[in-house]
């Protein structure tokens, strides 16, 4: 009895909200179609810009008086004296810097042999080659001061990353209090525009490597706190009390149960730390950090296609070996040896790094040619690659369909649809939103959702803000309709889903900047590059949920669905694709993140969004315009995020998928 | 004689918002399921039991039950929400952390049912564990932990990880670190039931020497019957967090306090759990050769059969404690009434 009433008050409930739902919606195409016949007055369809409070200016006075007055500027500079000391040792070792210790250059050959000899200890031979290899080709490619520029950041950003984010994870494990108030703020973080980690950063640490390196570390702390929360959570209750029944004090039991207990995790966070801090690294060629970055986006700047080229396979290399090599450790456990073994033989990888780096040093001194590759001796084809690529862009064919594509995409798709999103009124368009938020997920994300995008309106950014969502939403769209497909297919067979699966993975850890390469070299510098650099990007979440999804459906409900007869494709519409959408849809939520993250950078290539605001903005201090931009990419993600994630779970948990 | 080792008084364990609050103004008499409709649920209803120096009290029960609960408030892993627990006359609610971690660190050893081992460590570290905590030095450490695990038989495992042990091997490094910094009191939280069936019997036989070798006060929880009439000086049966009979497997088997003792004894074979000193009265005497007060009616089978007497003395450590009647042996052995 008790069960059906709350039953039917449920179903009440969900009737209110789909009459709201779909009220809102009414109404909204109402409003629009009112401005189409051009009754609606222009405040009802743009709010006028007297209407829109200074909150650039209102940030701008807390920043300043939170810079100067609270002295945090004080205090950052000091810390980047710190911060500098380290960066300048760890230049000086890798590429020469004339600081101290004076000691560097280290000769590339050394550094090649000792990650061949880490790699073959946590990985075997594969990855002793992938890692020598790598730094074999970076040196050969006349690419190792470059590379070596961004690897001397890397390696002090990434174990600061690790230590904070640690640290703070611990807190947040420990007091749920600090926890609540971290999450909110993690989660804005992850979804704010990389442009508006770096301004920041120049301001208060100075342009070059420090600030770089802060953007890099600020950028990276988020997953390694949650994996650390989540790995402490994960510690088996048996572990905790044999711990406590061991007589453990607090301070013991982190350090000698929790921690070790939640290794995996945390390792796991480290793989993120670095493969995050890569990607940031590359980035902050934007605040003018030499590096891979900075010379991919000057060899992109002026078109030479076959050095970004090359810059790009160094920097995917780069990328791959430290996820394989971190991902190796991850999954390595502690051996044990025999009693009576030597110690030689217990020591043996440590002794033969060390032989090899000492060894390697020594001959380099003797062969210059180990020790440094110069700019004649290089390998680069730049050139070359660059008459081959403009010979095959030159190819009739090639060239009609990539002109095919651009005009079908800009003259039919992309610019209809840029032009009707912004030709629905500002309200109707909330209206809208609010709208799908409230049918797909529910009134408490409807009112937040509603409030996010009025914010958005309120800060005067939103026809810029409508066409960063276009550039997303339309090239997200696409990617649904080649990824869906391309992941139905490989989740068919065991060994494609495989290896797409591989293939996945390995894009997923490329950084971002990457992804411009291709979409310059086939369309140029065009919108079609923008929507075609989302594209791909974000497609990659999107086919490997997919497979995952499809190929977690429990087998025997795949089985009776063949055993009541279905075929293939009935069992893949009834069975697998209801049962795979949750999962989907988390591929789907990735997606878009992923495009938010991208349409900012593309706005290198030249757009008219947020993004080229933003960048706008770095070679200036209007810090409170950078933060009310970035919040705005924030805002308009976290709708997203929150009601498709929302959506999943609760079909997730209606499924009894867990 | 001695005081007992451990000793609940009035022992509740509820779960919920605020436990204390509403066991204040809780009325007598409400059951777990009354309980569980207020939005509490009750780990340990009213529980006193007394565990004497020595002996192997058997907590036993379904899942649920709350056995292991009441195990974890005796060492105080869980506080619990009215009643007192005193644990060598010390009451354990009262102990500041320091001096709980000192009573764990010289008292209690723990065994947990999925082993509870650090993966990072060795199984020599983890048996040095507790003694590392305690802080002392490495080659005492060393020393102890080898020599106990000599005792549980794992010679030259030392330096495997737990993940390279079988399941039996790992629940023996479970077992060594309990015992490692030699406590008195000696918990077992169904130690046995992760194993395979046959593991398991070895590891009782195991359990046993050990027993007889050390003779420590040990609280042992499980859910298999046969094990607690296997293993058990005195058996506690559990449902839903209270205790409902507790007593020797004889008397838990010739007089089961409730229905639900009842429904639990009735496959048991009766003739293997009771002994002739559970069947003797004092005062009578009898006449001729007497049996001994240790074996079962079924080690009698033979003897109960063809003996003529009608009343047949028993004796305890060769002291005449009172005779049986060779019909009640009878009826058990035949199962009868």
């Amino acid at each position: 009895m008790a069960d059906l009433t709350t039953n039917s008050a449920s179903s009440v409930v969900l009737m209110t909200r789909i009459k709201a739902g779909y009220g809102l919606i009414v109404f909204a195409i109402g409003l629009t179609l009112l401005q189409y016949a051009g009754a609606l007055p222009t405040w009802l369809h743009r709010l006028p810009d007297a209407a829109v409070p200074p909150f650039a200016d209102w940030l701008n006075a807390i920043f300043n008086f939170v810079k100067d007055d609270l002295g945090l500027l004080t205090l950052t500079r000091f810390l980047t004296e710190g911060l500098e000391v380290l960066l300048d040792t760890t230049a000086n070792l890798l590429f020469g810097k004339r600081r101290w210790p004076n000691l560097g250059p280290i000769p590339w050959s050394a550094i090649a042999a000792t990650a061949a000899v880490v790699g073959y200890y946590l990985g075997g031979w594969r990855i002793a080659a992938l890692a020598g290899g790598t730094f074999v080709w970076t040196a050969l490619i006349g690419q190792w001061d470059i590379a070596m520029q961004t690897m001397s950041v890397l390696v002090v950003a990434a174990p600061l990353a690790f230590a904070i984010g640690l640290g703070l994870g611990i807190l947040a494990w420990k007091s749920p209090g600090f926890d609540a108030v971290l999450r909110p703020i993690l989660s804005v973080l992850q979804t704010l525009p990389f442009f508006t980690y770096l301004l920041p950063a120049v301001i208060f640490f100075k342009v070059g490597p420090t600030a770089g390196a802060v953007a890099t570390i600020v950028y990276a702390i988020p997953p390694m706190i949650l994996m650390t929360t989540l790995g402490l959570q994960k510690v088996s209750p048996e572990i905790v009390e044999a711990g406590k029944m061991s007589g453990c004090t607090r301070w013991q039991m982190l350090r000698h149960v929790y921690i070790p207990a939640a290794r995996t995790e945390i390792l796991v966070g480290v793989n993120q730390v670095i493969m995050l801090c890569l990607a940031m690294v590359v980035l902050t060629a934007f605040i003018g950090m030499p590096g891979l970055g900075a010379k991919l986006l000057a060899m992109m700047g002026s078109f030479k296609i076959g050095r970004s080229f090359e810059i790009g396979v160094t920097i995917v290399l780069l990328a791959v070996t430290l996820d394989r090599m971190s991902k190796a450790w991850v999954v390595k456990l502690p051996e044990h040896f025999e009693r009576g073994t030597s110690f030689w033989v217990r020591h043996r990888f440590l002794l033969l790094a060390l032989a090899a780096f000492v060894g390697f040093t020594l001959i380099a001194q003797v062969v210059p040619i180990l020790s440094e590759v110069g700019r004649k001796q290089s390998w680069s084809q730049g050139k070359e690659i660059d008459n081959l690529i403009k010979g095959f862009l030159a190819i009739e064919a090639v060239q009609a369909v990539t002109g095919s594509i651009r005009y079908v995409l800009n003259i039919w798709v992309l610019n209809p649809f840029r032009e009707f999103l912004l030709s629905i009124p500002m309200p109707a368009f909330v209206m809208l939103i609010a709208g799908a938020a409230v049918l797909i997920a529910g009134r408490r994300e409807a009112w937040l959702a509603a409030a996010f995008f009025g914010l958005v309106a309120l800060t005067g950014w939103w026809d810029r803000s409508i066409i960063t969502l276009y550039s997303v939403l339309s090239a997200v769209f696409i990617a649904i309709l080649l990824g869906v497909p391309i992941g139905v297919i490989a989740a068919r067979k065991e060994k494609r889903a495989k290896a797409v699966l591989l293939v996945c993975d390995t894009a997923q850890t490329f950084p971002s900047f990457i992804y411009l390469i291709p979409a310059i070299m086939l369309f140029g510098i065009t919108a079609t590059s923008v929507v075609m650099s989302i594209l791909i990007f974000s497609m990659v979440p999107l086919v490997r949920y997919t497979i995952e999804g499809l190929r977690n459906v429990p087998a025997e409900m795949t089985e009776a669905a063949e055993m009541s007869g279905a075929t293939r494709m009935q069992k893949l519409v009834n069975v697998q694709l209801p049962l795979a959408l949750p999962t989907m849809a988390v591929g789907f939520n990735q997606a878009i993140m992923f495009a938010f993250f991208m349409v900012i950078i593309a706005a290198f290539i030249g757009t008219q969004d947020l993004g080229q605001e933003l960048q706008r903005t770095l070679a200036g201090t209007d810090l409170g315009k950078n933060f009310v931009l970035g919040i705005c990419v924030t805002l308009m993600a976290l709708t997203f995020d929150m009601v498709i994630m929302k959506w999943a779970e609760e079909k997730k948990r209606r499924l009894g998928l867990g | 004689m001695d005081r007992p080792v451990i000793s609940a008084k009035n022992v509740w364990k509820v779960f919920g918002r605020d436990p204390k609050g509403y066991l204040k103004t809780m009325p007598d008499g409400r059951s777990f399921e009354d309980i569980r409709a207020d939005g509490y649920i009750a780990g340990v209803r009213d529980v006193s039991v007394d565990v004497a120096r020595g002996e192997m009290l058997v907590i036993m029960g379904l899942s649920g039950s709350g056995k292991s609960t009441l195990v974890r408030c005796f060492s105080r892993l869980h506080e619990i929400t009215s009643g007192t627990i005193e644990v060598d006359g010390e009451v354990i609610g009262d102990l500041s952390e320091k001096e709980l971690i000192d009573l764990r660190r010289s008292k209690m050893g723990m065994v947990f049912q999925s082993f509870g081992l650090l993966p990072h460590r060795t199984v020599l570290d983890n048996i040095a564990f507790p003694l590392e905590m305690r802080g002392q030095d490495r080659h005492t450490r060393r020393a102890r932990a080898l020599e106990v695990i000599k005792l549980v038989g794992l010679e030259g495992r030392e330096d495997y990880f737990p993940r390279e042990l079988s399941g039996g091997q790992q629940q023996r490094v479970g077992i060594a670190r309990s015992l490692a910094i030699e406590p008195d009191i000696w918990f077992l939280d169904e130690p046995f039931s992760a194993l395979d069936p046959l593991i398991r019997r070895d590891m009782q036989d195991e359990f046993l020497r050990l027993q007889g070798i050390l003779g420590k006060t040990i609280v042992f929880i499980t859910h298999d019957f046969d094990e607690a009439l296997r293993l058990a000086d005195r058996i506690a049966i559990m449902k839903d967090g209270a205790v409902e009979q507790c007593d020797t497997p004889d008397q838990i088997v010739m007089n089961p306090a409730t229905e639900y003792v009842a429904r639990f004894i009735e496959d048991v074979d009766r003739a293997r759990v009771i002994h002739a000193g559970a069947l003797a009265r004092a005062g009578q005497l009898g006449e001729g050769a007497p049996v001994d007060s240790r074996a079962t009616v079924k080690q009698l089978a033979h003897q109960l059969v063809n003996d003529q007497r009608a009343i047949i003395p028993v004796t305890e450590n060769g002291k005449a404690i009172g005779a049986m009647s060779r019909q009640d042996a009878l009826d058990i052995l035949l199962k009868v009434g």
